[in-house]
C-alpha cells in the first residue's frame, strides 16, 4: 500500500502541476473578465458570475446562461441547453475513467473541475514518476477553477474600468489545444482516431453550422470509433 | 425573472453540466471491470476529442468574409511547425497567441 504523501510531496506536485496551467492562466484570467463584463454589461451584479464561476465552471455554458438568465423562465430548457453543449464531458469521463480509479475523495473534485482545458491538461501530461499523480491532477484543476473565478469575479467587479488592447488573446486556448492534438499524434503508432476527430467536426461544421455541429460530430466520432474497432487495435498490436 | 427563477435557472445549469461529469464514473463505478468496448472507446477517442477540440475553437470563423481565416491558419501553422520543430509547449503557445494578436490587431 502506498503511504499518505507528506507535506513535501502536496507541494512538490503543486510546483510541477503549476507550470502546465500557466497558458490557462492567460486564458482563463482573460475569457473570465470577458465573461464578468458580459454579466456585469447585462446588468447583473458581480455576485453572480463570482457564484456560477464557482459552481458551473463550464465557460462556454455560463456564457450561454447569460442569455438564459436575460430570457423568459424555462427551467427545462436550460437544462436541455446545458445537456448539449456539455455532452462532450461524458467523453472525458470515458477517457478518464482508469486514470481517476484509486485517488478516494480527489476523484470527486477532479471530475467536477473536468473542463475541456483541465481534462486535456490531466489526461496528456506526461507526469513524472515520483510525483505524486492524483496531487498533481488535483492542483491542476484547482489552479484552472481559481483563474477562471478571479476572472470572472474580477470582470464582474472592475469591468466597465477595463480598457481593452488585448484582442486576439483567446486565442490562447486554441493554440494550446493545438499542442495537445499534436503531442498525442506524436505519441500515438496511427493517427486514424486523431485524423477522424479532425476530419468529421470539420464536416459536421460545414454541415451543420458553429450553433449545431457539436452533438453530430460526437456521435459520427463514436460510430466510426466503434466501426474500425478491429483495424484500431490490430494496429495496436504491431507496432 | 424573480431571483428564486434566476437561482432555479442557474440550479439547471450546475445539474446539467455535473450530470456530464459524472454520468460516465456513475454508469461505470471504480469498483466494477469496465466492458471491452468502453475500454477501446476511453483509449482510441481522446485524439479524435483533441481534434474536435482545436475544430470547436475555431468554429466562428468565417471563411468567405471578414478576415477570411487566415490569422487563425496562420497562427496555427506557426504553432504547429515551433511545437513539431521544438516540443516546448509554452513556447509553441505563446508564440501562436502572439502572432495571432499582432495579425489581428494590425494587419487584418
Amino acid at each position: 500500500m502506498k503511504k499518505a504523501p507528506s507535506d513535501r510531496a502536496v507541494r512538490r506536485a503543486a510546483l510541477c502541476a503549476f507550470p502546465y496551467t500557466i497558458p490557462i492562466l492567460a486564458g482563463f484570467l482573460f475569457l473570465g473578465i470577458t465573461y464578468g463584463i458580459y454579466m456585469n454589461a447585462s446588468g447583473f451584479s458581480f455576485l453572480y458570475p463570482m457564484f456560477m464561476s464557482l459552481t458551473i465552471f463550464a465557460g462556454s455554458v455560463e456564457f450561454v446562461a447569460v442569455s438564459l438568465l436575460l430570457g423568459s423562465f424555462n427551467p427545462i430548457q436550460a437544462l436541455a441547453v446545458t445537456l448539449m453543449l456539455n455532452a462532450r464531458h461524458l467523453f472525458y469521463g470515458i477517457s478518464m475513467l482508469d486514470k481517476f480509479r484509486g485517488l478516494g475523495w480527489k476523484r470527486i473534485y477532479l471530475i467536477f473541475g473536468m473542463c475541456d482545458e483541465t481534462f486535456s491538461i490531466n489526461y496528456a501530461a506526461a507526469i513524472p514518476e515520483d510525483i505524486d499523480r492524483g496531487w498533481f491532477m488535483f492542483f491542476v484543476t484547482l489552479f484552472n477553477h481559481i483563474y477562471w473565478f478571479a476572472g470572472a469575479t474580477l470582470g464582474g467587479l472592475f469591468g466597465s474600468l477595463i480598457r481593452f488592447s488585448t484582442e486576439g488573446l483567446d486565442f490562447v486556448m486554441t493554440a494550446m489545444f493545438t499542442v495537445i492534438f499534436l503531442d498525442q499524434w506524436k505519441k500515438e503508432s496511427q493517427h486514424l482516431s486523431s485524423l477522424l476527430g479532425l476530419g468529421l467536426s470539420l464536416l459536421c461544421l460545414v454541415l451543420f453550422g458553429a450553433d449545431g455541429f457539436l452533438i453530430p460530430a460526437m456521435l459520427l466520432i463514436l460510430a466510426l470509433l466503434s466501426l474500425l474497432r478491429n483495424t484500431l487495435e490490430k494496429g495496436e498490436q504491431t507496432p | 425573472m424573480t431571483f428564486t427563477q434566476q437561482l432555479i435557472t442557474i440550479g439547471m445549469v450546475i445539474l446539467g453540466t455535473v450530470l456530464t461529469r459524472f454520468l460516465p464514473f456513475l454508469i461505470f463505478p471504480a469498483g466494477k471491470p469496465t466492458p471491452k468496448y468502453i475500454q477501446y472507446i476511453g483509449k482510441f477517442l481522446p485524439s479524435a476529442v483533441f481534434g474536435l477540440l482545436v475544430v470547436y475553437c475555431l468554429r466562428n470563423i468565417n471563411l468567405f468574409s471578414g478576415s477570411h481565416g487566415v490569422p487563425e491558419l496562420l497562427s496555427i501553422a506557426l504553432v504547429a511547425v515551433l511545437h513539431l520543430w521544438k516540443g516546448q509547449m509554452l513556447l509553441s503557445i505563446a508564440a501562436g497567441t502572439v502572432c495571432y494578436m499582432l495579425l489581428v490587431q494590425f494587419v487584418f
